[in-house]
């Protein structure tokens, strides 16, 4: 008896506490589950959870912007974007110094179709400014090199921006990527930026080193730029490199010197660039993640005070929405009113007959998806054979055919029929499963064929009848090829505008937020169904 | 710059390695057109006889041109182009170049010139509308009618799909504003050269609304190039747009009862883009592909199978019979000087900066 008063831990048979080695156990067991299930997993995380989790990030991302140019993002920080000005002459500067770089690596006119979304118009202003802009500052470059022939010589200009140390084991092959000299970044801030992006691009563009090409003429704009706000420049350097930065700033004093506006620049090249709205645009598009994607798929916009719905001339978005969820919703209904009596039939019948018919139910799941939307066009169109036989029959005249395509009616009928499988298969194995001795019994115990039906039979069905609605419900909503082929204007759904934006506009950004939107949506309804059904009352068999 | 540094090296170097050039191409091409019989004209007119002069290559066709932009995003970014030359739009080349997905061609070096000499860039002339399109196709979105159901006056004018009294019934147009804002602002009596102007105004865009609203009840919109031919051939419709080489195997390849409306015909280009990034043994390969196929022979060859215009100026003149049905070609051509008396000229430049814009609140329109 002394045993059970004992009030030590439990051991098992190697001298453990019982409960640490059935965790032991247990952990083992776990562990061997999941490296089971570990390539399923893998793959699904692979190929499903992570392509997915990178298109909705799509959705938040701008990073486009401020990479392509940094300088003017910069800038723009401090420009009064409702003030109705342009922003002053340095912005401008800025832009070429990043233009020019862009256009180099040909992503300027990325940059454009990403502001374009935005700001139509705005995509011909940077193709345009790409073309012209390594011409920017071509006024200073001729007059530099007037002054002395060797501001066009790379090895002199080497001698001014590079690091020394870079600069020894340049020009041969596999050149290090270029570092500029410390003394230059001080007093020759802006050109020794302008040298150093150009020498980068180059070398990573073109395979070129900077020891043998000449830079692009924005460079001299900013050496003009720096020497007019630092004449003393001269001082930081020896030699004939000081010379000549000290002629160049004495040249740049004398009135004969020609300077250049870079704001009328871009102004000749397309007056828009004058345009506040395009620096607005520009401003607002300047940080690298936005929530303007989902302001535009809310139908919103950013105006001048956060944001503002857009004009009525504009808004499609929410119309969209609430049309797919009301058809869905619909489809899914006339899908239970038509699937429930088959399935019940089916489940009914013999195994024998079930089977045969089964395939009746099964067969257009087999044929393709557009051939059975085409063949819902010959029936359902005004000289269909629907409406031929009404004519035949007299029960319409021939002059007042009825419309049953390319509208609402032609999205529901034929998408109820494609989706009509997905309905019947569930509800068919749940009632298979329903005991017919339950209905015989409420029937001995005096129940009406409809009360038996309705009070024992129903309720056992509803899990199939779950199922079949989520199932269908979440196809149709995100259906596009059928309502875009037979939908007309008001039978299409907010998938139609996500494929749009996808293949055609390329806008994915926006494609990726209304598909956020979806989802969310989605969720949402699951997490209602959960609340008012119980999602443990779904069952596929 | 590129060949000519490649045909002076194989120049240098014929004496010892003759096959050096032929040598660093790829032996596969995989084309990207659009199907059916436009691409059946391609393989016909070029694909074939370059395959009969270079027996070592294949070539595999994939049938996305529709989505060409998007899938060639998606492979960009994976990084793993699969495409060698890829037939779009010139709307959709634009983009794509714009994005830095295709590559620049220079005309000059990359293409042929004229038997008579003339430079590529001159031949081809302003149909180059994007630095990295090569156009081969001038084709025109114009109208159709049945002429058994559209009473004893046939519509001649783009303004007749307006006029619902003349011309009752319904009709056909493609579910995008691109042709459709011009044509209903042409009809408001803007002066063609001022279209774009207009449209590019809240003004103008409501006014080609309008203009489109007091039809818009007897519109069914298409996406698809088939779908007009065969409302028509249905009788759901009596007139519709469509491309012209569509109506064309109608009319006199199914014997339909269709006629042809060629007022204020949209031109638009189809062309090649080469891929931006593609290995060199690929890209010299197409590049010497592309040479050929877009010579002066070549392209007026295609016009042999599909009546659209070949965008060179010195192919028109060789515009012979149709290859089976023996008929002439050149009166079916949208650049048939009897087709062309009025003709709406699209404007590239001005869709690219406003197709998202106007889309938007074109299908904003529509789903009212």
């Amino acid at each position: 008896m002394s045993d059970t008063t004992d009030t030590g831990p439990v051991l098992a048979a190697d001298g453990t506490p019982l409960k640490r080695s059935l965790a032991r156990a247990l952990r083992m067991q776990k562990m061997r589950a999941l490296a089971l299930i570990a390539p399923l997993l893998l793959f699904v995380l692979l190929t499903f959870i992570l392509p997915i989790g990178d298109m909705l990030f799509r959705s938040v991302e701008n990073s486009i912007v401020s990479e392509t140019l940094p300088r003017t993002t910069a800038a723009v920080q401090t420009y009064d974007a409702d003030g109705g000005e342009a922003p002053p002459e340095s912005t401008f500067d800025a832009l070429a110094y990043d233009l020019v770089v862009a256009a180099e690596k040909k992503v300027h006119t990325r940059v454009g179709s990403r502001l374009n979304y935005e700001n139509a118009g705005i995509s011909s202003l940077f193709r345009k400014a790409g073309r012209k802009v390594d011409d920017m500052g071509e006024v200073y470059l001729d007059q530099f090199v007037e002054l002395d022939p060797a501001w066009e010589e790379p090895q002199a200009l080497i001698a001014l921006f590079a690091d020394p140390s870079w600069a020894a084991s340049a020009g041969g092959e596999d050149e290090p990527r270029f570092e500029y000299s410390s003394a230059a970044a001080e007093v020759l801030p802006g050109a020794t930026d302008a040298y150093t992006a150009w020498a980068r691009t180059i070398q990573t563009e073109d395979q070129d080193s900077p020891t043998k090409e000449e830079p692009w003429a924005p460079v001299y704009m900013a050496l003009y730029h720096d020497l007019a706000d630092n004449p003393d420049a001269a001082s930081a350097f020896e030699g004939d490199t000081a010379a000549r930065l000290a002629a160049a700033a004495a040249a740049i004093q004398s009135p004969e010197w020609q300077t250049m506006s870079t704001r009328d620049a871009f102004v000749d090249i397309d007056e828009d660039w004058a345009d506040p709205e395009v620096w607005r645009t520009i401003k607002t598009y300047s940080s690298k993640y936005t929530n303007g994607y989902f302001l535009n798929a809310a139908d919103f916009q950013k105006g001048h005070d956060g944001p503002e719905l857009r004009p009525e001339l504009q808004r499609i978005y929410g119309t969209l929405f609430l049309r797919t969820m009301i058809m869905s919703l619909a489809i899914t209904v006339s899908c239970i009113v038509l699937g429930y009596p088959v399935a019940w039939i089916l489940a009914n019948l013999p195994s024998r007959t079930a089977n045969v018919l089964m395939i009746l139910v099964l067969l257009p799941f087999w044929t393709s998806l557009l051939v059975r939307t085409s063949a819902w066009k010959v029936m359902l169109q005004q000289q269909g054979v629907i409406n031929d036989v009404l004519v035949w029959l007299g029960i319409v005249a021939d002059n007042d055919r009825l419309v049953m395509i390319n509208n609402q009616f032609g999205t529901i009928v034929a998408m109820t029929h494609i989706l009509l499988p997905f309905m019947i298969l569930p509800m068919y194995s749940v009632m298979q499963t329903i005991n017919p001795s339950y209905l015989r019994a409420a029937k001995s115990l005096g129940a009406t064929n409809w009360t038996a039906f309705w009070r024992v039979y129903f309720p056992q069905s509803v899990p199939g009848i779950g199922a079949g609605s989520i199932l269908v419900f979440i196809l149709a909503i995100g259906y596009y090829i059928t309502p875009e082929l037979v939908g007309g204007t008001k039978g299409v759904f907010i998938s139609n505008r996500i494929a749009f934006h996808i293949s055609q506009s390329l806008n994915w950004g926006l494609a990726a937020a209304l598909g956020t939107i979806l989802l969310v949506v989605v969720l949402l309804l699951y997490w209602a169904y959960d609340k008012i059904v119980g999602i443990d009352n779904v069952k596929l068999g | 710059m590129k060949l000519r540094n490649l045909s002076a090296l194989a120049a240098t170097t014929a004496l010892c390695a003759p096959m050096a050039l032929a040598a660093d191409m790829a032996n596969e091409m995989t084309l990207v057109s659009w199907g059916g019989a436009y691409q059946q004209s391609q393989l016909k007119a070029y694909v074939e006889p370059y395959l009969e002069m270079n027996p070592d290559v294949t070539v595999v066709w994939d049938e996305s041109s529709a989505e060409a932009t998007a899938k060639l995003r998606a492979m960009s970014e994976a990084g793993n182009v699969t495409w060698d030359l890829v037939d779009v739009v010139a709307s959709d080349a634009m983009r794509l170049c714009d994005e830095g997905l295709a590559m620049e061609i220079d005309p000059d070096e990359d293409l042929a010139a004229a038997p008579d000499g003339t430079s590529a860039s001159d031949d081809f002339g302003d149909l180059l509308v994007s630095d990295c399109f090569v156009p081969q196709i001038v084709y025109s979105t114009t109208f159709g009618y049945r002429t058994d159901l559209v009473g004893d006056t046939a519509p001649s004018s783009v303004c007749d799909v307006f006029d619902l009294e003349a011309f009752p019934g319904k009709r056909a147009l493609q579910k995008r504003p691109i042709d459709n804002m011009e044509w209903a602002l042409f009809c408001d009596g803007v002066a063609k050269d001022e279209i774009y102007d207009v449209l590019g105004t809240d003004e103008g865009v409501a006014r080609a609304l309008a203009k489109l609203d007091t039809i818009k009840d007897s519109v069914v919109w298409w996406t698809a190039g088939a779908e007009t031919p065969q409302l028509l051939a249905d009788g759901e419709v009596v007139m519709g747009s469509t491309f012209n080489g569509r109506l064309f195997s109608a009319i006199a390849e199914q014997d339909q009862p269709i006629g042809m409306l060629w007022d204020m015909q949209s031109f638009d280009l189809d062309g090649w883009i080469v891929p931006e990034g593609l290995p060199e043994d690929r890209k010299a390969r197409v590049m010497d592909f592309l040479k050929f196929a877009t010579d002066t022979q070549r392209l007026a060859d295609q016009a042999k199978y599909i009546s659209y215009g070949p965008a060179r100026a010195s192919s028109a003149p060789l515009v012979g019979k149709h290859e089976e049905l023996g008929i002439d070609m050149a009166p079916h051509m949208p650049t048939d000087p009897a087709n062309a008396t009025n003709v709406h000229i699209y404007d590239y430049e001005w869709w690219a900066d406003n197709r998202d814009d106007m889309d938007a609140k074109f299908q904003a329109w529509l789903a009212q």
